[in-house]
């Protein structure tokens, strides 16, 4: 798959994605969508990019080892769960920022949390494609 | 809708284990693959099927209106899907390897941990 | 807040595994962490247990949803010893491990792993919640697959493959069981279902349901005839993994079982034959095979499957002396076949064999040693007063009492092959004289051993054979202890109070 049309098209659709996942995890809280699913599409724009161009290209592209955001996630996942504990409430009740954000509109604990996932989701598909792809 | 959805999980189920009776290490993943397509739609169907009233409630509703769709079934399959996405993505490396290492994917031929020696 | 104590033997294990993540190459600081780690958690769990053991059961409802709506986490006395035994344990295994598992394979991820399991068993103990329960168990298998085929060898992939499959089998029907449940019901909390079970008219919806449940549970705690896949596997990974599995991860299917056929659904004649005549032939398969072996470590397996059959038999004979016995045994097996497995990593270390016709010698080599490792043998036989013999009594009073006299033969037959089975391998490991023959290149033996290391290695078999001295000992505490959760789990109507609260009370159809 080294199609020039492919290519091209991967250079402006992968920023596109990743704006497009992030725009999906931050409407997650009310409306379909959230940090599995927008992490499964900010993986698929890097799988996309992999196959355009090659594995090591896309290794370079990302920079940062993405083993690392696995541990980063779950970190922020598990903040957000212990939170409440110390209002002494139950773990994982919703804690609200009162006053709606712009863009954002409401923000909580469970963004904090979606963005763990999100993380976490990255991460692991990543490791998951990448592992099966290079020992094919 | 109720039927149909029943006849499918049936085939999903039968083919799943039909698949898992085979002796091929692929079919066997195929057969898994199936098999957990057809408990999320169980779990599905057991919720009740309500057409077109998803259950998003909008902020100004002064009540609940019309019944909707149950979310409980719905969150359920969501932590379904993920889980098996999980196991499938294990079983199809693991099989992988075992293919290389083993050197068959016949499941008969795969009976050295009943071999009396290590 | 009281409430949230609960939770912190799961979120601790979270902690530990997200801390050992960060540190994934390091594999001495992750030693260092998991150990300490679990050693606190050891402390969690003994306070934990010691507050509902005065208190009485807490209930905490995760993100402050009213129940039946959201996932319930309760502690009563069941769980939290199942958690308690839980933690001493994997501190045991966690030490074990440091020093036997070498470092290529530890860089794998070896202790978060362990910890994300041992997360996964607390939490399955803790839940109040049906598909929550399904979630700790995916879990549970899922981080049991790292261990499975760690090592990547022929015979390892192959038990791997058997492994998974039969796990992944047992969790589509427990995922099936709870999609018809929820169907019946509309509730996944177990303290609601066990009032809305009662009054739904199908009753043989129901137990084809409870059925699902027992096929479901059955292959992952290897009951009769379901346990196909366990001497198979069970026996390939490294000793101190074989441990965790066999310590904990059968138990765990044992709890479902014990706790949803206890409080979902409450067994009638025809399920309580069934589980007694499954019991029985568990007991006699599982003694048969390890009769038969001669490798060490597939015997071991075998004799997993037997021990079993007497909790299962405790649960299907279904009287609050039988499920005692029951829950005495289980506290009895996690600590002692923990232990049996780390006995095994040590003779293994010592002969630098598995098959007992070549092992010889142990005890002339290491007398007091090998006096140590006589404790958890022996324990497991039974020979009073070590842990083994008094649940054993319990257990064979109440089915030769309550007129199963099939089971109480099959409770005598097992008993007395494991006894047969831990003598031949006491005298063919200990006692025989050991022939000369040039030592494997690729083992690390124990005579080779720092001092250092060998503490590593002795050390956690000193601790488990304290723990089951103390329950065979002071069998009064444990008695105790194992009559209340029993009666627990025979009255319901606490279990239920303290999660729905007074008003909820349940009117008998």
């Amino acid at each position: 798959m080294k199609q020039l049309i492919f290519r091209t098209a991967t250079g402006f659709l992968l920023p596109l994605l990743l704006l497009f996942s992030v725009f999906i995890l931050l409407r997650g809280h009310y409306l379909p969508g959230g940090g599995f699913v927008g992490g499964l599409i900010a993986a698929i724009a890097f799988v996309l990019h992999a196959f355009a161009f090659t594995l090591k290209e896309t290794r370079k592209l990302i920079k940062i080892n993405y083993r690392l955001l696995i541990p980063i996630g779950l970190a922020l996942a598990f903040f957000s769960a212990i939170l409440p504990m110390f209002k002494g409430l139950p773990i994982l009740t919703g804690l609200w920022v009162y006053e709606p954000l712009p863009v954002v509109d409401m923000v909580g604990s469970s963004l904090l949390f979606d963005t763990g996932v999100y993380l976490v989701v990255v991460g692991v598909t990543l490791t998951i494609i990448f592992t099966i792809s290079e020992s094919a | 809708m109720e039927i149909i959805l029943s006849v499918i999980i049936g085939l999903l189920y039968s083919a799943g284990i039909y698949l898992m009776l085979r002796r091929s290490l692929i079919k066997l993943v195929i057969g898994l693959v199936l098999l957990g397509n057809g408990v999320n739609l169980l779990i599905f169907l057991m919720g009740g099927l309500v057409k077109g009233r998803p259950p998003i409630i909008s902020a100004t509703a002064e009540n609940i209106g019309l019944i909707y769709a149950d979310p409980v079934p719905q969150a359920l399959i969501l932590t379904a899907i993920v889980i098996s996405f999980g196991l499938q993505s294990f079983a199809i490396v693991l099989i992988k390897r075992a293919y290389i290492v083993v050197g068959t994917d016949d499941l008969d031929k795969m009976h050295s941990t009943e071999e009396e020696d290590d | 807040m009281i409430e949230n104590l609960i939770i912190i033997p799961v979120l601790f294990q979270l902690l530990l595994a997200i801390t050992l993540l960060f540190f994934f190459r390091k594999i001495k600081t992750q030693k260092v962490i998991s150990i300490s780690g679990s050693i606190v958690a050891v402390v969690i769990a003994a306070f934990l247990f010691h507050q509902v053991y005065d208190e009485g059961i807490l209930t905490m409802q995760a993100g402050n949803w009213q129940p039946p709506f959201g996932i319930t986490f309760v502690a009563d006395a069941f769980s939290t010893t199942m958690v308690l035994l839980a933690s001493i344990s994997s501190l045991a295994v966690t030490a074990f491990s440091s020093v036997t598992i070498k470092k290529a394979r530890l860089r794998f991820g070896y202790f978060p792993s362990l910890h994300f399991l041992i997360m996964g068993l607390n939490g399955a103990f803790l839940t109040g919640d049906i598909f929550n329960l399904y979630v700790w168990f995916e879990v549970i298998i899922i981080s049991s697959f790292v261990f499975i085929t760690l090592g990547g060898k022929k015979v390892q992939l192959e038990g791997a493959v058997k492994y998974f499959t039969l796990n992944f089998l047992a969790s589509i029907l427990f995922l099936t069981a709870i999609a018809v449940l929820y169907g019946l019901t509309g509730s996944l909390n177990m303290a609601d279902l066990a009032g809305k079970i009662k009054q739904i008219n199908n009753q043989g919806l129901v137990q084809v349901t409870a059925i699902l449940f027992l096929v479901g549970f059955g292959i992952k705690s290897a009951i009769f005839p379901l346990y196909f896949w366990l001497p198979d596997s069970y026996h390939t990974p490294q000793a101190a993994i074989s441990a965790v599995f066999a310590g904990l991860l059968t138990k765990v299917g044992i709890y479902a079982l014990l706790r949803t056929f206890s409080l979902i659904f409450v067994p009638d004649d025809f399920i309580k034959t069934l589980i007694v005549i499954i019991a029985g032939l568990t007991l006699i398969s599982g003694a048969l095979g390890a009769m038969v072996q001669t490798n060490m470590r597939k015997m071991f397996s075998y004799l997993i499957v037997c021990h079993i059959g007497y909790i299962i038999g405790g649960l299907g004979m279904f009287t609050t002396a039988a499920l005692a016995g029951a829950i005495f045994y289980l506290i009895h097996d996690i600590i002692v076949k923990t232990n049996l497995f780390l006995v095994g990593g040590i003779v293994f270390k010592i002969t630098g064999e598995t098959h007992m016709k070549k092992m010889g010698g142990i005890y002339s080599a290491y007398p007091g040693l090998s006096l140590l490792m006589a404790i958890p043998l022996f324990s497991l036989v039974g020979v009073p007063p070590l842990s083994g013999f008094w649940p054993k009594i319990d257990l064979m009073q109440e089915a030769f009492f309550s007129g199963n006299y099939f089971l109480s033969g099959c409770i005598i037959f097992g008993s007395f092959i494991t006894l047969l089975v831990i003598i031949r391998f006491w005298s063919e490991a200990f006692w025989k004289k050991n022939e000369q023959k040039e030592l494997k290149p690729h083992v690390k033996y124990y005579g080779t051993m720092p001092a250092s290391q060998k503490l590593f290695l002795v050390g956690p078999i000193l601790l488990l054979s304290l723990v089951s001295l103390y329950i065979g000992l002071g069998a009064e505490n444990i008695i105790r202890l194992s009559d209340q959760i029993a009666a627990e789990l025979m009255d319901t109507s606490v279990y239920i109070e303290a999660v729905l609260g007074t008003s909820h009370t349940i009117d008998t159809p």
